[in-house]
């Protein structure tokens, strides 16, 4: 029985598609290795860079942000989320409360469990149109400037590739990371359905 | 043609088929009575020997990919209250893409790839990408990081699969008037492609990698993060269907990953990090939540099961048989069951499945049912492979400790029992309304 358990097994295992590698596809140059933009929470992949909020207020205005995301981040020209939260809330308020719904994605400094996430989201994603286009400095600037709107951190602080992320987070512990996925597994331990 | 014509006469003439003449004679056309107005007539041939319909003119479009015939009607349409585009960028319905399939109309299990939804990152509108010129990368944690053409991904062992997509937006409520509406962001295929850990094999993935990050090549660059464990199941696909994706499908590469959510079948793939720790990536970001609940159910799909027929908006013409048809799959697995209940959800019957059912596909079912002319509500629910059964709104609320109320919208991704009012006229509306 233990035999006839193990035969499978030997069998996957001496089937051509699991032992063998086909020599296929070629090592990367260094100019294709650095369209990778993926970024770690640690900051790994961060390029070297740095902005303050003053000059990412100047950006947020030339580069056309505040024509979607309101003066000053408030929302409520287009579409696009706000970036300060909902009117009237603060600070002082509960991450949830101060995004519409109270569901991600809202006002993303405000949910972003890591600065390094606002900063990836705008480096792919921003501005509307023209996205990639912006620079790296660019971006730590505008990174800047969401902070200092939503007084994260001071409005002199130097943002950059080193202390990026280390910043502490208005969202704090208050979110859960995805759930542990196994195959054949339930989707929630204790959820019958 | 025209030998077997003259054959087929000479056996009218013979009699051979005197009966089955005799039988057809009520739908005998004008013009086959004109052919045959000589003195002494021939039998009449029957309707189908006959060239009654008008041609369709043979053009260099039917030639070349076909056209279906202009009776079929059947068209996707665009999700209702999605926001409009602010510029010409968007699509030509003018809006952010996020496009229903008319599974009111489907038929079988797969959803035609000019028919299967589509919904994209953020708004995204659709790249043109030149397949020869494009490569997919594949760093990280891995021993040997490779970049692959198009040519070369096809030359790795392939698979062809059958797999349902499912959109999180899949999320019926009371005011959708048919099932397009209700659960038009669900399609199947058949899917080509390399399986995701044949190319990590080829990389040599290291254990130290628990996750992957996988990156479209549209505007956003969207990307989402991956448990490691899924790459057995995950296919890096270039064909649907019988040809290359489409290119709101992610022409010419993408992935299926049987069994997430939606958004995690990253389209117009350009990359592939192996990783040690969950990413937060643009697309993650969408499934941040503060509670474990809907963290975990927005994740992945199970059982699920929808009537196609009869359904919202349509209406049954009289009393009598009717096969009551629908689509079942899980996130789980394969489908093992499904079960349609014409009374309510009092009782259920077993339904017949139409093929064998396939891991994280869709499954067609049907059970003849003999319609009464009287009032009913009739609804499916599927039992999946691992034994998890498909719940109504109201087991949800319970399981989670919430009181029910008809607006109460389960977490995450609904996989709950969806029922059609069928009225004394035959009219079918949406049973949650």
């Amino acid at each position: 029985m233990g035999l006839l358990r193990i035969v499978p097994i030997l069998l996957l295992l001496a089937s051509p598609a699991l032992a063998q590698t086909y020599d296929i596809g070629k090592a990367p140059t260094a100019a294709q290795l650095a369209q990778d933009i993926t970024i770690s929470p640690t900051g790994e992949g961060l390029p070297p860079g740095h902005g303050t909020a003053a000059e990412g207020a100047k950006l947020y205005v030339e580069k056309g942000c505040v024509a979607c995301h309101g003066q000053d981040g408030a929302g409520g020209v287009t579409i696009a989320p706000n970036l300060i939260g909902n009117k009237g809330t603060g600070p002082g308020d509960n991450v949830w409360k101060r995004v519409n719904g109270g569901e991600a994605p809202g006002a993303l400094p405000i949910l972003a469990p890591n600065g390094v996430i606002v900063w990836d989201y705008i480096n792919r994603g921003m501005p509307i149109g023209n996205e990639g286009s912006l620079k790296s400095d660019e971006v730590y600037a505008l990174t800047a400037y969401l902070f200092a709107l939503n007084k994260i951190t001071p409005e002199d602080k130097v943002i950059d590739q080193s202390n990026l992320a280390q910043i502490e987070m208005p969202i704090g512990t208050e979110w859960v990371r995805v759930p542990d996925w196994t195959p054949g597994g339930q989707r929630m331990p204790g959820y019958p359905y | 043609m025209g030998s077997k014509r003259s054959s087929r006469r000479e056996l009218l003439k013979g009699g051979a088929l005197a009966v089955g003449a005799a039988a057809a004679g009520a739908s005998v056309s004008k013009t086959a009575l004109a052919q045959n107005s000589a003195p002494a007539p021939e039998p009449a041939l029957p309707s189908y020997a006959v060239n009654e319909a008008p041609q369709i003119p043979v053009s260099s479009d039917v030639v070349a990919y076909g056209v279906r015939s202009h009776y079929v009607k059947s068209v996707r349409i665009q999700e209702d209250g999605r926001p409009k585009g602010a510029t010409s960028r968007y699509d030509s319905f003018g809006l952010t893409i996020h496009i229903q399939t008319p599974l009111q109309d489907s038929i079988g299990t797969i959803q035609a790839s000019s028919l299967h939804y589509c919904a994209t990152t953020k708004g995204a509108f659709v790249p043109d990408i030149d397949p020869d010129k494009h490569t997919v990368m594949l760093n990280g944690l891995v021993d040997r990081p490779r970049i692959f053409t198009m040519a070369e991904l096809k030359r790795f062992p392939s698979v062809t699969r059958f797999h349902f997509v499912e959109c999180i937006a899949n999320n019926a409520n009371a005011t959708h008037q048919n099932v397009q509406q209700s659960h038009g962001t669900c399609s199947n295929a058949e899917w080509t492609g390399v399986l995701l850990s044949t190319l990590f094999k080829e990389c040599g993935l290291q254990d130290k990698a628990k996750w992957f990050v996988a990156e479209g090549a549209e505007e956003v660059k969207g990307a989402s993060t991956m448990p490691i464990n899924a790459i057995d199941e995950v296919i890096v696909a270039y064909g649907m269907n019988g040809e290359p994706l489409r290119p709101q499908q992610g022409f010419p590469v993408r992935l299926i990953t049987p069994g997430f959510e939606g958004i995690f079948n990253t389209k117009w793939l350009r990359h592939i990090k192996a990783v040690d720790q969950y990413q937060l990536n643009m697309n993650d970001f969408g499934h941040l939540r503060r509670e474990e609940t809907t963290a975990a159910l927005g994740y992945t799909w199970g059982p699920k099961s929808i009537i196609t027929f009869p359904s919202g908006s349509q209406k049954l013409p009289e009393r009598g048989w009717y096969e009551i048809t629908g689509l079942a799959w899980s996130g789980n697995g394969a489908v093992r069951k499904v079960e349609v209940s014409t009374d309510g959800g009092q009782t259920w019957k077993e339904a017949e499945l139409k093929a064998t059912p396939l891991r994280k596909a869709h499954t067609r079912f049907g059970y003849m049912w003999n319609w009464d002319g009287g009032e009913h509500v009739i609804m499916s629910r599927t039992t999946d492979d691992i034994g998890v059964v498909q719940p109504t709104r109201e087991q949800v609320a319970k399981a989670l400790g919430v009181a029910y109320t008809p607006s109460f919208r389960p977490p995450g991704t609904n996989n709950t029992i969806m029922p059609w009012k069928i009225a004394s006229d035959g009219s079918v509306t949406n049973g949650l309304a």
